[in-house]
């Protein structure tokens, strides 16, 4: 049956291409959103911009600095909160939770990767800065650090898993404590692997900005009080691509090439660290 | 010195099944012993309770008394760690930590126990790795080569000198050689003929030669089951069962 | 039985008596004394459930947060909130439909558009293109989910809203105006700017998860049709689409979860007026774009509550929708990484 063949020949082709015509599609505004923000980016960014703060409304100038600054102290908050958190997590997952309890916790924390960040916003309102009665770096820094939990605390449980159980054993045969175990021997075998989840999550984070608009707030001035009002650089860029004007919305550019170029080099680097085996020599 | 081992009606379970059944022996202070049997008799089961490792398996369960020297291992006030830094395990696969060099590897069980004392720490790394006979081996070295890059039967010299740093006063080795090759074998046994004038030994084979030529006593165990426990030379010359005689005549297993 | 046959083969050997070690292994031994265990284990076992706890307490947090900060408008409008369209912060009347309307709408929208390209993404990388161009363009999608979503509203707004102003709404307008989907003004900005701008966010998502399950399809399928003369395209339609359906479902619902809850990229392009329209060009607005934009303005007591009740909603929605795709993705992954072999 030589014309069904062709037929289905044809059929295969058409598939075929389809799919390699998806994979272009989707390329394309990954493609266009990075030579956009390098080509409006790199024509915003002076030296004021990363040294100055924002000018008053409708003059033009200033910078982002203190909105750079603002962002670190966030970031240092939840990760205070997350790191330690989500690889405790992540060590009673994978050495103690094989019972019901573990599922439990397991299914609860996708749950929790699952809740919109704006709904996590409301939860650090309701729990900072209501009784704080203000705005805060704090409360931003609680919001972000409760999202970067479920993320560190799944893959570390998947690193720790891939272990192999008879390194466990060599130290369990040694006489060697299980808390030293999991933390001398499992922990650091698996180190290369919880670096990359931690700084994975805090890429994520970085860039968020729902949390922080009713929690953090933005400022315009420099502020390093964890419990004032804090610029924030996604918040910054947010404000500004909404302004009517000019300077603004080349300053947002500006703003959101430095989040990119942070968040791609810090993927990167954790990329490069991890296969160059820095990690894991002896010490 | 190493000590006796008293084991009491001792049994063993992995969840439902019954591995180890009614086990009754007494194992010779410096003394290399030997267990065989087919696979899947509970002969590794039976030495992993001998240092409470057993009970690291979920749903694992031990009753019945075992003596080591004086010290209950099932007692109510003992410990299972203190157990295992008294009784050494080599297990089957090699199993060097990857993160550490050759030299901390030897350490590892005296630094994760807070051991610091830095010059005594380099005698004992020494003094293990030559009664392992590794250290012409890897003394140009030691710090700068991980664990896991030397060769398989080295590797396994090497989690005998880790056993061996922690001073223990038994040592139990779960089939040491079968991942071997002959002449890193063959090496693994004369380093037990060795290490058996100080230590107790417990060794797991299924090779009934290598029993034959570094133990003085020899356990047949069945199905989880202790059929026959004498001197070497007794099993393999005159067995008093007919199961032994069966299996170490390669009649069946 | 013949006893000196198996003597022979048993002799132990004589040679290993005499080994050059045997003064080395006479050191004295000393005792070492090491510091006891037990309370350090406990503690650090509870130290680590402490953690795992807090967890459950997170989630317990929000749904108690949740209902706590929004018991005035719960009582106020009940039922009703979710039935009503009109929102007026003035007179202190609210409901939710139009933003519920909105949340939807944006994000079937969005769905429509990622899933056929990320099935096809998935089928490309996982089947069809060479190997080594395999990791550069899983790297390349996967760097589509690193974006951070205020640079996707910068965008959008910047150079995607005036391309669907000037090309592509005319064109739809023109061809397919007869739908009554693509009708009225043409601002640019509005339903389908956003659901575009929610694709792309969430392909990056649904072709990982997808291309995960496609290739925990084992090689024997793929063999078997393909041993039975289909062609490539039957291969995959049989073989592993055909597979892995129930995964390809669960990565589909996790990226509406996504879509749902997706706030800052949205509250930039669609509008942000709480109308049930028809048309895709006009502008909406959605459950989690409405407290973005007015929570922190929100001075009455009622309107904050009812900004809290519409994120408890969001909430109540994604939760539903993340559990049935957890489940669906948990029936093939058994929840947890495996073991790896000792």
């Amino acid at each position: 049956m030589p014309n069904q063949y062709w037929w289905r020949s044809f059929k295969d082709k058409l598939m075929v291409g389809l799919a390699g015509m998806a994979t272009l599609l989707v390329l394309l505004p990954l493609v266009a959103i990075f030579g956009y923000l390098v080509y409006r980016g790199i024509g915003a960014l002076n030296w004021n911009f990363l040294t100055k703060i924002p000018k008053p409304v409708g003059e033009s100038g200033g910078g982002m600095a203190n909105a750079i600054v603002g962002s670190g102290l966030i970031l240092l908050i939840a990760s205070l909160i997350g790191v330690p958190m989500g690889i405790g997590t992540g060590v009673y997952l994978a050495e103690f939770g094989k019972k019901r309890f573990g599922y439990l916790v397991r299914f609860t924390a996708d749950v929790l990767n699952g809740v919109p960040s704006i709904v996590i916003g409301i939860v650090a309102w309701s729990l900072v800065v209501v009784y704080q009665r203000n705005f805060s770096a704090l409360a931003g820094g609680v919001a972000l650090g409760i999202m970067m939990v479920p993320v560190i605390s799944r893959s570390t449980e998947e690193m720790l898993l891939m272990v192999p159980q008879s390194l466990r054993e060599a130290a369990w045969g040694l006489g060697v404590p299980q808390w030293r175990t999991t933390l001398s021997i499992t922990l650091r075998t698996a180190s290369s692997g919880i670096i990359t989840a931690v700084m994975l999550s805090f890429a994520r984070v970085a860039g968020e900005t729902a949390p922080l608009l009713f929690t953090t707030l933005g400022n315009q001035f420099w502020n390093f009080n964890v419990r004032r009002p804090t610029a924030a650089l996604p918040l910054q860029i947010y404000t500004y691509a909404q302004s009517p004007y000019d300077d603004w919305h080349r300053q947002a550019w500006a703003g959101a090439f430095i989040l990119i170029v942070m968040i791609v080099v810090s993927m990167s680097l954790v990329r490069m660290v991890v296969s160059r085996g820095v990690f894991k020599g002896g010490n | 010195m190493g000590v006796g081992i008293q084991v009491n009606q001792l049994n063993a379970w992995f969840g439902a099944t019954h591995a180890v059944q009614d086990i009754q022996m007494d194992v010779t202070a410096n003394h290399a012993t030997a267990i065989i049997g087919p696979s899947g008799c509970g002969k590794s089961t039976f030495v992993r309770c001998l240092n409470r490792m057993h009970e690291t398996i979920p749903n694992a369960r031990v009753e019945g008394t075992v003596k080591i020297g004086e010290t209950h291992v099932y007692g109510n006030g003992t410990s299972a760690v203190e157990i295992r830094r008294r009784v050494g395990m080599v297990f089957q696969k090699p199993n060097p930590f990857p993160t550490m060099s050759v030299y901390d590897n030897v350490a590892s069980g005296l630094k994760l126990n807070g051991y610091r004392n830095r010059r005594e720490l380099d005698e004992i790394v020494e003094r293990s790795l030559r009664q392992s006979a590794l250290w012409d081996e890897v003394k140009d070295h030691l710090k700068k080569k991980s664990g896991a890059s030397l060769s398989g039967g080295q590797q396994q010299r090497l989690c005998i000198a880790r056993a061996l740093a922690v001073e223990p006063e038994v040592m139990l080795m779960d089939e040491p050689a079968s991942a071997l090759d002959p002449i890193s074998t063959s090496k693994i046994e004369d380093l037990i003929f060795e290490l058996k004038q100080n230590y107790t030994i417990v060794i797991v084979t299924h090779n009934m030669q290598q029993a034959a030529r570094v133990a003085e006593f020899t356990a047949f165990f069945l199905s989880g089951k202790l059929i026959e426990f004498d001197k070497t030379e007794k099993i393999f010359t005159t067995p008093g069962d007919k199961r032994t005689e069966d299996y170490i005549t390669g009649r069946f297993g | 039985m013949n006893g000196s046959l198996l003597k022979a083969r048993y002799q132990p050997d004589p040679a290993a008596a005499s080994s050059p070690l045997a003064e080395t292994t006479q050191v004295p031994r000393r005792k070492i004394h090491l510091k006891s265990s037990r309370l350090a284990d406990a503690g650090f076992r509870y130290l680590m459930l402490g953690c795992a706890l807090s967890v459950l307490a997170i989630v317990v947090l929000i749904v108690r947060e949740l209902f706590l900060r929004s018991t005035l408008s719960l009582h106020a409008f009940g039922l009703k909130f979710l039935m009503t369209q009109s929102w007026d912060p003035v007179n202190g009347d609210f409901g939710a439909l139009a933003f519920i309307y909105g949340t939807l709408v944006s994000s079937l929208l969005a769905l429509i558009l990622a899933v056929p390209l990320s099935i096809g993404v998935a089928t490309f990388t996982t089947e069809l293109c060479p190997r080594i161009l395999r990791g550069p363009l899983s790297y390349m999608v996967e760097l589509l989910a690193a974006i951070p979503s205020v640079i996707y509203g910068l965008w959008g707004v910047f150079v995607l809203v005036p391309i669907l102003r000037q090309y592509v709404q005319p064109f739809l307008a023109k061809y397919f105006g007869w739908t009554g989907l693509f009708g009225g003004y043409q601002f640019g900005i509005g339903m389908l700017a956003a659901g575009i701008i929610l694709a792309v966010m969430i392909i990056p998502i649904v072709t990982s998860i997808t291309r995960e399950v496609m290739s925990a399809v084992p090689t024997a399928q793929r063999e078997g049709v393909l041993a039975i003369g289909a062609t490539r395209w039957e291969m995959i339609r049989v073989g592993v689409l055909r597979n892995a359906r129930t995964g390809i479902m669960g990565a589909i619902i996790l990226g509406l979860g996504r879509a749902l809850g997706e706030t800052i990229a949205v509250t930039m392009l669609i509008g942000n007026r709480p109308e049930i329209a028809k048309s895709l060009f006009a502008p909406g607005y959605t459950l989690a774009s409405v407290i973005a934009n007015e929570f922190s303005e929100a001075t009455e007591d009622l309107y904050l509550s009812a900004l809290v009740e519409i994120g408890l909603v969001l909430f109540a929605i994604t939760l539903l929708v993340n559990i049935v795709a957890q489940l669906m993705v948990w029936s093939i992954t058994r929840g947890s990484a495996r073991r790896a072999a000792v």
